[in-house]
This record gives C-alpha cells, sequence and structure tokens, in this order.
C-alpha cells in the first residue's frame, strides 16, 4: 500500500524532456503554472492540456504514472469540484432543496478541477523525468544568488535531496514495522478514526528512532567521505544550456505569452 | 617504504562523559603500526573499541590522549582534515546509511565532487570505482532497488572514488548474506593487489585467515598482535576473551585436546587436511 506513492519519484530515461537541464525544466513549470493560472476559457486550456500531453509523451511517461499522482489530493479535487458547483451564482440549471448547480457552477468546477489536475501533473512532470540531484542541482544554482541576501541555498538543497534518497528507505522501513507488530496482534486497519491513529503510535516511535539512527550514521559517512559543506564543490554533471534549453524556454514563455493574450480576448 | 600507513602512540580515548560520571577510557594506550600495502584485521567482540579505533584513523574520532598518525600526518592537526580522510576511506556496516543519492554514479561522485575535483576527473574516477566493484552497469539504477551485497559494493565504490591509499573496512560484511560478504572479500583482494593498504574490522574469523597481521582488541587494549598463525593458535586465550576461531583452528585445538600430534599451526583448509592425514597414517 505504502509503495503506491510515487511523489518525488524518478523514471529515469533518455527523452528529450530527461535531456534538458534541470534549471530548464524548473523556469518551464513556473511559466506553466503562471500560464495555467492565465488560462479562462476552453481554448486556453486546450492549450494548457495540449503542452501537457505533448510533454508527457515526449518524456515516455504512461498517463497512468501521471494520475496515479492524481490519488493523495482527490479529496482536495473532489472537495474545490462540490464547492464551486453548488456556490457559484448565476443562472441556475438543478434545483434540489436548498442546493442549487448554476451553469456558471458547472463550467468553473470543471475548470478548476482540471487546473488542479494540471497543475499537479507539471510538477510530477518535473519530479519523473530528472533525477533528485539534478532537480536540487538545479534549484541550487537557480537559487544561488539568494546567497547574498544569507540564505543557505546548498544546505536547503542538500537537505532536499537526502530527504528524497530516504523516501524509498523509510517506507520499507514503515512496512517492516508495520509486519512486526502485526505479528504481535496489532490491528490497523479496524476500529475507528482514534482507533486507527492510536494504532499508528506503535509504528511511528520506532520509525522516529531509527530515523535518528540513520541521521547520525550518514552525517559520519558523508564526513568520512570529506563533506564539508557547499564551499569548492564541483559536479559530475556540470549545468551547462543546450541550443534544446534555449528552444524549450522560447516555447515556454511563448505559451504564457500566447495564453494571456488569448485569455485576454475571452477565449 | 619509509613512511608507516598508520601509527598510534598510546592512544587513549574516552567519549565526553554525561554529567556527574567519570569518564571511562574506551581505548587504553593502544599502539599499532600498519605499513603500507598491507591486510590487517582488526577483531574483538562488541564494546571492546575496535570500531572507535576505526574511527580515530581518518579523524571522525580525535584522541583524548596520545597520538594517530596517518601517512605522517597527525590527526589531530586540524589543516589536514581533508587530506587524511581523502587518504584513508571508510566503508561503514548499513550501506543504506552511506548511500546520499538516489541515482548510483551520482552517489559514487559523492566524494571527489566534495573535494573539488573537475568534472572530466570526476567522471573518470567514477567509473573506475564502479569498474573496480562491479557495479558500473548498475551506474543509473536507484539504489534503493539493489540488493544489500550490491548496496555496500556501491558504497565501496564511493570510497574508492576519493582514490585513497587506505581502506577502513568497519564491520562492512556485518550485515550481508554470505554472497555479499563474498563480493566485499573479492573487492578487498582485488585492492590488495592494486597496492591498497586494507584495514577490515570484523568478527567473521574466517575473514581473517588470509591478513597479513591480525591484532584482537579486548576492553580497549591490544591483546594480541601477529601473524593470523601466532594469534590464532592461542585458541583459549581468545575464547577467555570472549571471540571464536576460525573453524580449521578449532578443529586443530581439538583434536590436540584429544592427543594428536598436529602443527597448532596449520591454518587453510588445505594445511588442516594434510596435517590430519599426516597424523592419520
Amino acid at each position: 500500500m505504502l509503495k503506491d506513492i510515487t511523489l518525488g519519484q524518478y523514471f529515469p530515461g533518455d527523452t528529450p524532456i530527461h535531456r534538458l537541464d534541470p534549471r530548464t525544466k524548473i523556469l518551464l513549470v513556473v511559466f506553466y503554472i503562471v500560464a495555467l493560472f492565465n488560462a479562462s476559457g476552453f481554448l486556453t486550456y486546450g492549450i494548457m492540456a495540449a503542452a501537457l500531453i505533448t510533454a508527457q509523451a515526449l518524456a515516455r511517461i504512461r498517463p497512468s504514472a501521471l494520475l496515479k499522482g492524481m490519488k493523495p489530493v482527490i479529496m482536495i479535487i473532489v472537495l474545490t469540484a462540490v464547492l464551486n458547483l453548488f456556490y457559484t451564482p448565476g443562472e441556475v440549471i438543478f434545483q434540489f432543496w436548498i442546493l442549487k448547480i448554476t451553469r456558471e457552477g458547472v463550467k468553473t468546477a470543471f475548470f478548476m478541477v482540471l487546473r488542479i489536475m494540471m497543475l499537479i501533473s507539471c510538477t510530477f512532470m518535473l519530479t519523473y523525468t530528472t533525477s533528485p540531484i539534478s532537480l536540487t542541482d538545479g534549484l541550487e544554482t537557480l537559487l544561488s544568488p539568494l546567497k547574498r541576501i544569507g540564505l543557505p541555498v546548498h544546505e536547503l538543497a542538500m537537505m532536499m535531496s537526502i530527504a528524497l534518497r530516504f523516501i524509498p528507505t523509510l517506507i520499507e522501513e514503515t512496512e517492516k514495522i508495520m509486519s512486526a507488530q502485526k505479528a504481535r496482534g496489532a490491528q490497523f486497519d479496524t476500529g475507528g478514526i482514534i482507533d486507527k491513529a492510536k494504532a499508528m503510535l506503535p509504528i511511528l516511535v520506532p520509525l522516529f528512532i531509527s530515523s535518528f539512527r540513520r541521521a547520525d550514521e550518514l552525517a559520519v559517512a558523508m564526513e568520512a567521505r570529506c563533506y564539508h559543506g557547499g564551499q569548492g564543490r564541483t559536479r559530475l554533471r556540470e549545468l551547462r544550456y543546450a541550443p534544446g534549453d534555449f528552444a524549450a524556454i522560447g516555447l515556454g514563455v511563448g505559451l504564457v505569452v500566447l495564453v494571456i493574450i488569448l485569455s485576454r480576448m475571452g477565449l | 617504504m619509509s613512511e608507516l600507513c598508520v601509527k598510534t602512540e598510546k592512544l587513549t580515548f574516552h567519549y565526553p562523559p554525561g554529567e556527574g560520571e567519570s569518564p571511562r577510557d574506551v581505548l587504553r594506550e593502544v599502539d599499532i603500526e600498519i605499513a603500507p600495502g598491507t591486510f590487517t584485521v582488526i577483531l574483538g567482540h562488541n564494546g571492546s573499541g575496535k570500531s572507535t579505533l576505526a574511527r580515530q584513523l581518518n579523524a571522525l574520532l580525535l584522541p583524548s590522549g596520545g597520538s594517530v598518525t596517518v601517512f605522517g600526518m597527525d590527526t589531530a592537526d586540524e589543516k589536514l582534515l581533508l587530506d587524511i580522510r581523502r587518504r584513508v576511506g571508510m566503508v561503514f556496516q548499513n550501506p543504506d546509511n552511506q548511500i546520499v543519492s538516489n541515482v548510483v554514479e551520482e552517489d559514487v561522485a559523492f566524494a571527489p565532487e566534495n573535494l573539488g575535483c573537475p568534472t572530466a576527473e570526476i567522471r573518470r574516477r567514477v567509473d573506475e570505482a564502479l569498474k573496480t566493484v562491479g557495479m558500473y552497469d548498475y551506474r543509473e539504477h536507484a539504489p534503493h532497488l539493489l540488493s544489500g551485497g550490491q548496496k555496500q559494493r556501491v558504497a565501496i565504490a564511493g570510497v574508492l572514488a576519493m582514490e585513497p591509499q587506505c581502506v577502513v573496512f568497519d564491520e562492512a560484511t556485518a550485515m550481508l548474506d554470505p554472497g555479499g560478504r563474498r563480493d566485499v572479500i573479492g573487492i578487498i583482494n582485488t585492492l590488495r593487489q592494486k597496492g591498497v593498504t586494507v584495514i577490515l574490522i570484523t568478527h567473521h574469523m574466517d575473514e581473517a585467515v588470509g591478513a597479513d597481521k591480525v591484532i584482537v582488541m579486548n576492553d580497549g587494549r591490544v591483546a594480541l598482535e601477529g601473524t593470523p598463525r601466532e594469534v590464532f593458535r592461542q585458541v583459549e586465550n581468545l575464547k577467555g576473551m570472549g571471540l571464536t576461531v576460525p573453524d580449521t583452528a578449532e578443529l586443530i585445538w581439538r583434536l590436540r585436546q584429544k592427543g594428536l600430534e598436529l602443527d597448532p599451526e596449520a591454518l587453510t583448509v588445505d594445511e588442516c587436511a594434510a596435517e590430519i592425514a599426516e597424523a592419520l597414517r
């Protein structure tokens, strides 16, 4: 069950999308989100969806992998849909007791759901096609100007990449602990919410303790491998913009401009 | 070879004591010398100070008294810290807790990146290290999908990428299955052929048979020191320290107890077999 979590998972591959510089991909995601929040009609949403599908096809990511990523946020999507459906004022097309569904409500709900799903998909496209290390490298270089105002950019990037690295390890460990507790008669899937929450405690305590032990050992191992902060570090993969990156950034800017113009025209 | 790989003089160490406690020495006046290019095994039961001793060798811990000199460098000198750690690599017990990256080759590149090597040099070192441990084909894999033995080989590659002159294996085989252990021992043999000094800390006695030198730690002191033959013939002594001996030494010892005339220094399986065949003739 825990293995289904795809958050922050990377699918190695060698496609034009995989080969893009991580900075380019981060910028593209930012552009995409800006464009997405400017989209307002069928045409603009259509363009946004087309862009996403093209990227997904180019990266050879299965659509099912993207849909799986929606699982954890399905409640948010449903809630957004319901709220927009019933609370948007306008021309009533269906009425039941105090619930009113308006034409505008249907439209807003549809677009809101689409917007959330595309928002999540585009960030997943980033993590699916970019190895966590190059992702953090990208972030580190993009944010490095902020070092001057005292932001510990390297430390944050390192923390992020280690967190990502340990997600599968900790999931595995959680499953082991759960099996061990089940073998001693613990029940995780019966009872009410409070019972279930209580049942989590014997899992979380050992998990926390072992995480601290792991952190300690990892810190020693990193020191033994000459880690001494971000100063003077070099990279296995130097980040370098290729012609493809400029083209991709051009396309991204073009997308933002196109969507803003079209939505101003009310499409 | 004038310069010793490792030399400790009256090395004493205690962890900072808790409030109201008096410090307890984990290492007491340890004097060891390890020559470059040799294979040394450090044995001892849990709490004998063997892992603490290992951590002194690359300045992860600093002496409370006495000194540790590595390739002529005093570990207490902070300016030499990176130089010492680059020359003395260390592999730990749990492979999971040594791997920092989500991709094998990027993990192996971690140390040379820290050392500020140019990109082309990092690439060369990573490829070479991965080939040495036989994990080159897995360079783009995610470490969490590998077996324990494979992960440990990646961790070793991560250390070899520093191109160390000495590698310390701190119970690096303890968590592995027999196959994984065999792989690690195979890598140790490759390193020896390349002239790298290897220090193996273990409680698997059979791993000590092929060593140039065996050091037995007990209660923070060097209890025994010598070639495997010299050390493993002292069966009663070792058993008194809560240690076992290799199966061959154990067999010879028992047969000698029964009055058979056997050479107590026969240690390999072949020697042991020949010795028993001789006695039975």
